[in-house]
């Protein structure tokens, strides 16, 4: 059942790949911005370029996030899931996984090619992937929360960015810190650790509670 | 607004004790949608190989009633039940074929992909041949792997329509299921839903179309 929904997602996101790749570009440009933005200086560029790459991760990540439900409840599709003899919360999980791997996987690819704008040495942009890896999940898995949440409202894009971005900010501090604390010399585990934790976390609640999210939503 | 809405069978008599075994009760059941109440006390039963058609006016509360007994939301007041246990849960949804009037049909998949997606969705897979064998006697040959969005209204609704072809489940409950469909198509649907009654299905439907099913006597609910 997981892998049906994922492969639905898939093909679904293949066919409208054009709002796949803006979200991708959109990353892209606004990471590239803050070079030329704050200027050749290597020492700067090198303090903020974690906190950039993630603060971009994040907001690219939204502007997928109002396409994860809309499409399937202005269908009907929505509705069909709900009444699938399988639990809702599985079927969730798999349109997240999906929106993970069009949405969250590339910018963790990308990072990296990206990072070097920064002069970050070869090892931070290691890490930097790692923490990407492991926090964009939960990019998507709360943002599912918080599509769930505002499905059908009139205005919900917005509604859905002041209620998501705070949640997003123990993904990015402790993400956004791992690299941070390479530069400074200290080791990066405490911080991927403690992303790791919260992706198992939301990985076990959020499916559910966007369920339930869900269910109320179509009432 | 309220009115009580009264099931009157035209031809099935009214004592229960005459009646096939009841499978899908509703009790005294309320809606309301936002401050209006749309009905209060509605009662029914359907048994094996009945039809039941849901008639009235627009906005009286067809499409919401539907709702109400798949579940999809929950009445105000009253109970629903299935084969004697409250009417929810995965075991009661295994049961249940909903067509709601939004036909859930992706505009960017195919006749085909859109037949297999729905229909693994439902828990009752099919394959390649059984799929193009059902859109095939939907009229829908020739277009199969045409994506839906260069379908025609009428023909997007024969997609969705084709799970009815292959549906195992015993309680459709279908929401205008026979709009912007032709004569041929209407009488293809009718058919079908004579056969899956005369195998012990039940069928709950809304239409404004005259619903002709060959050897059965609809019972209705008349909501006002």
């Amino acid at each position: 059942m997981l892998i049906t929904i994922i492969r639905r997602d898939l093909l679904l996101a293949y066919r409208r790949r054009s709002d796949v790749l803006t979200t991708l570009f959109f990353f892209v440009i606004v990471v590239s911005l803050f070079p030329l933005g704050v200027g050749p200086e290597m020492k700067t560029l090198r303090l903020i370029a974690p906190g950039v790459v993630w603060v971009a991760a994040l907001l690219a990540s939204m502007l997928s996030l109002n396409r994860l439900f809309a499409a399937d409840y202005q269908d009907g599709t929505l509705e069909q899931m709900l009444l699938a003899p399988q639990p809702l919360a599985l079927i969730v999980l798999g349109k997240i996984v999906a929106h993970w791997l069009v949405s969250g996987l590339p910018l963790a690819l990308m990072a990296p090619v990206l990072g070097m704008q920064f002069d970050l040495p070869p090892e931070a942009l290691a890490i930097l992937f790692f923490a990407l890896l492991l926090g964009t999940p939960i990019l998507s898995l709360i943002g599912a929360i918080g599509a769930a949440l505002t499905l059908g409202l009139r205005g919900g894009g917005v509604l859905l960015s002041l209620l998501v971005l705070p949640l997003y900010i123990p993904a990015l501090i402790f993400g956004a810190g791992a690299v941070e604390s390479y530069i400074a010399g200290v080791s990066p585990e405490g911080h991927l650790s403690l992303l790791g934790a919260l992706l198992i976390l939301t990985g076990l609640t959020a499916p559910w509670v966007t369920a339930v999210a869900l269910r109320i939503a179509m009432e | 607004m309220a009115q009580e809405a009264v099931s009157s069978p035209a031809s099935t008599p009214n004592d229960p004790a005459d009646r096939p075994n009841t499978m899908l009760e509703a009790a005294h059941l309320t809606c309301q949608r936002g401050e209006r109440t749309l009905f209060t006390n509605l009662s029914f039963t359907l048994g094996a190989g009945e039809l039941l058609q849901v008639a009235g006016p627009n906005g009286s509360g067809k499409t919401s009633l539907l709702k109400l007994l798949c579940g999809l939301s929950p009445p105000v007041a009253g109970e629903i039940h299935w084969q004697g246990a409250p009417a929810r849960g995965e075991d009661f949804r295994r049961h249940l074929f909903y067509l709601g009037h939004q036909h859930a049909v992706k505009e960017e998949l195919s006749a085909l992909e859109n037949l297999h997606i729905s229909t693994d969705l439902a828990g009752e897979p099919l394959t390649d041949e059984e799929a193009l064998d059902a859109l095939e006697r939907m009229g829908l040959a020739g277009r199969e792997h045409l994506p839906a969005k260069v379908l025609s209204q009428g023909q997007k609704r024969r997609v969705a329509l084709a799970r009815l072809l292959v549906s195992k489940a015993p309680l459709w409950i279908l929401d205008e299921p026979l709009t912007a469909l032709d004569v041929g198509a209407v009488d293809l649907i009718q058919s079908r839903l004579a056969e899956h009654l005369a195998h012990q299905g039940m069928v709950v439907v809304t239409t404004h179309q005259a619903l002709h099913v060959p050897g059965v006597t609809p019972r209705r609910i008349d909501l006002e």
